[in-house]
C-alpha cells in the first residue's frame, strides 16, 4: 500500500518532469529544444538505424574495455592499500585528490600519448574509473571489524578459508558500491573522450548534432544514454542492498 | 609534519623526478609531454606576462557563481524538502540516479537552448552541484539532536532563534560536505564545458593551444589547474575533517 502509494508519487514527478521539458519547448521553440512527443517519434525511428546500432557498438566496445581496466586496477590497488596499511595512509590523500581532479584537461595528454584512437578513450575512461573502486575497496577492508577476523583465528581457519568464508563477504557490499560508482564514471570518461574528439560513438553523435542544429537527434541520444545509466544504476543499487541484507 | 606525510611528499617528488628524467632523457618525446620544470617554467612566464589573466579571472569567476548558487539554492531546496516527507520520499529515486546518469551530455542541449554564452556553463556547474548540497542539507537536518528541540522550549526559545543558534550549528558539518562537494563537482563541470565547447575560459585556452601543438602553453595551464583544484580540495577536505571530528561525527 505505502510503496504503492511512493511509486505514485515517484511517477507524478516524473510526468512533472515531462511537463516541464514540454513547457519549456513551447518557450524556447522547436529548434533549440523539441517536445517530447516528437523527440518519441525520433526515438523509435532512429535506434533501429544502423548508425544508430554502429555508434552505440563503438561506444560499448570503448566502455567494456574501461570497465575492464578500471575494476581490474581499482580492486588491486584498492586491495594492497587497505591491507598494507603504511602505503595506505601515504596513498589515500593521493587518490582523493586525483578523484576531485577535473580530468578532462588531462585528455589533451592522453591524445598526444595514444593519438586518437580507441585505446586513448579506453585510457581515458578508465582514468575515471579506478579511483572510486581503489578507495572504496581500500575503506571497505580497514573497515572490517577486528573482531571477525579473531574469529576466524579461533576457529583455525586456513588462509584461503578467511579469505572466502569471512573477508569477501565482509567487504562484498561496499566494494559493489565501488564498482557501482567506478560503472557510472568510467562511461562519464568515454563519453567525455567522445565528445571532445572522436569520429565514432555516442559522444560524438551528440556534439555531431548540435552542430548540426538537430535537436531531436542530440536528445534523443541523450535520452538513450541516461535510461542505460539509470537502468545499469539501479539494477548495481539492488545487488548492493541485497548484499547489505544478508551481511 | 608527520611520518606518513613526509613519505607522502618523498613519493610525489620520486614520481615527478622520474618523470622530469624521463623526459630529459629522451624517453619521452618533448613533442608529447614536456618535463615538469619546463611547464613550472611557462606557467610563472604566463603569469608574469598577464596574457591569460582574462581567462583565469573569468573561469574561476564563473566557477565561484556556479558554487554560490548552487549552495544557496540547494540549502533552500534541501529544507523545504526536508519540510514536506512525501515528496521527499517521491524524491528518493531520483538522488539515488542523479550522480549515476551522465547529467554532462545535457550541455549541448543547454547550448541548443541558451546559445554559446557564459549561461549554459554556469547551468551545467550549477546543476551538477545542487544535488550533493540538497542531499547534505537533507543529512544534516535528519540529524540535528531531537533534545535541542527541548532545549529551545525549556528557553522558550523562538523558531527563528532556534534554528540560527541550535539548528543550524547542529547540521553545520554535515552542510560544509555539502559545500565541499559542490565546490569540487562545479569546478569539474565547469572546466569540462568550457573544454568540449566554449566562446572563452581557461578550458578552452587549454584545449585550443592542445589544437594548436602549444605544449608550453597547454601544460602550463594544466599545471595551474592541477595546483589550484588540488590546493582548495585539499583545504576544504582539512578543514571538513577538523569540523566532523569535533562534532563527534567523523573518523578519528
Amino acid at each position: 500500500m505505502i510503496a504503492a502509494r511512493r511509486a505514485t508519487d515517484t511517477l507524478i514527478i516524473l510526468l512533472a518532469i515531462v511537463l516541464a521539458w514540454q513547457g519549456l519547448h513551447q518557450v524556447v521553440g522547436t529548434t533549440a529544444l523539441p517536445g517530447p512527443v516528437p523527440t518519441l517519434a525520433y526515438l523509435a525511428k532512429f535506434v533501429p538505424t544502423a548508425r544508430f546500432a554502429e555508434n552505440a557498438w563503438a561506444t560499448l566496445v570503448c566502455f567494456f574495455y574501461a570497465l575492464i581496466l578500471s575494476y581490474a586496477i581499482g580492486l588491486a590497488l584498492g586491495v594492497w592499500m587497505g591491507i598494507h596499511r603504511l602505503s595506505g595512509a601515504v596513498g589515500e590523500p593521493i587518490l582523493i585528490s586525483l578523484y576531485t581532479l577535473p580530468k578532462i584537461t588531462l585528455y589533451p595528454v592522453v591524445l598526444l600519448i595514444f593519438g586518437l584512437s580507441v585505446s586513448g578513450r579506453v585510457t581515458f575512461g578508465a582514468m575515471h574509473g579506478v579511483l572510486p573502486v581503489a578507495i572504496l575497496t581500500m575503506n571497505a577492508i580497514r573497515n572490517i571489524p577486528p573482531v571477525y577476523l579473531k574469529a576466524a583465528r579461533t576457529l583455525h581457519l586456513s588462509r584461503s578459508q578467511t579469505i572466502f568464508t569471512v573477508l569477501l563477504p565482509a567487504t562484498l557490499p561496499e566494494v559493489v558500491a565501488g564498482l557501482r560508482i567506478g560503472f557510472t564514471l568510467t562511461l562519464l570518461g568515454v563519453l567525455l573522450a567522445e565528445m571532445f574528439a572522436a569520429k565514432h560513438g555516442m559522444g560524438f553523435l551528440i556534439i555531431n548534432a548540435m552542430q548540426l542544429l538537430q535537436t531531436e537527434e542530440m536528445i534523443t541520444v541523450a535520452v538513450v544514454l541516461f535510461a542505460f545509466a539509470a537502468a545499469a544504476n539501479a539494477l548495481l543499487l539492488w545487488g548492493e542492498h541485497h548484499l547489505h541484507r544478508r551481511v | 609534519m608527520s611520518r606518513v606525510g613526509l613519505l607522502r611528499l618523498v613519493v610525489i617528488a620520486i614520481a615527478v623526478g622520474l618523470l622530469e628524467l624521463a623526459c630529459r632523457t629522451g624517453l619521452i618525446d618533448h613533442r608529447v609531454v614536456i618535463p615538469p620544470s619546463e611547464m613550472a617554467d611557462a606557467l610563472v612566464r604566463l603569469l608574469i606576462s598577464g596574457e591569460a589573466n582574462d581567462q583565469i579571472a573569468r573561469t574561476f569567476g564563473i566557477v565561484l557563481a556556479a558554487v554560490l548558487i548552487a549552495v544557496v539554492l540547494g540549502f533552500a531546496f534541501g529544507v523545504v524538502i526536508h519540510a514536506l516527507p512525501r515528496l521527499r520520499q517521491a524524491l528518493e529515486p531520483f538522488f539515488a540516479t542523479y550522480y549515476a546518469v551522465p547529467i554532462f551530455i545535457f550541455y549541448p542541449v543547454m547550448i541548443a537552448i541558451f546559445g554559446l554564452s557564459v549561461v549554459p556553463i554556469l547551468l551545467m556547474g550549477v546543476a551538477t552541484a545542487i544535488v550533493a548540497m540538497i542531499i547534505a542539507t537533507l543529512n544534516g537536518l535528519d540529524r540535528i539532536p531531537r533534545v535541542l528541540g527541548k532545549v529551545a522550549r525549556v528557553h522558550r526559545m523562538g523558531a527563528l532563534s532556534t534554528a540560527l543558534l541550535l539548528k543550524l550549528p547542529a547540521a553545520a558539518p554535515h552542510l560544509f560536505t555539502g559545500v565541499k562537494l559542490a565546490v569540487s563537482y562545479g569546478f569539474i563541470a565547469v572546466i569540462a564545458s568550457e573544454f568540449i565547447l566554449a566562446p572563452a575560459g581557461l578550458g578552452r585556452v587549454i584545449s585550443d593551444a592542445y589544437s594548436d601543438f602549444n605544449n608550453p602553453r597547454m601544460y602550463a595551464l594544466m599545471l595551474l589547474l592541477v595546483v589550484v583544484a588540488t590546493v582548495v580540495n585539499m583545504l576544504l577536505h582539512v578543514f571538513d575533517q577538523r569540523w566532523a571530528e569535533r562534532r563527534g561525527i567523523g573518523k578519528p
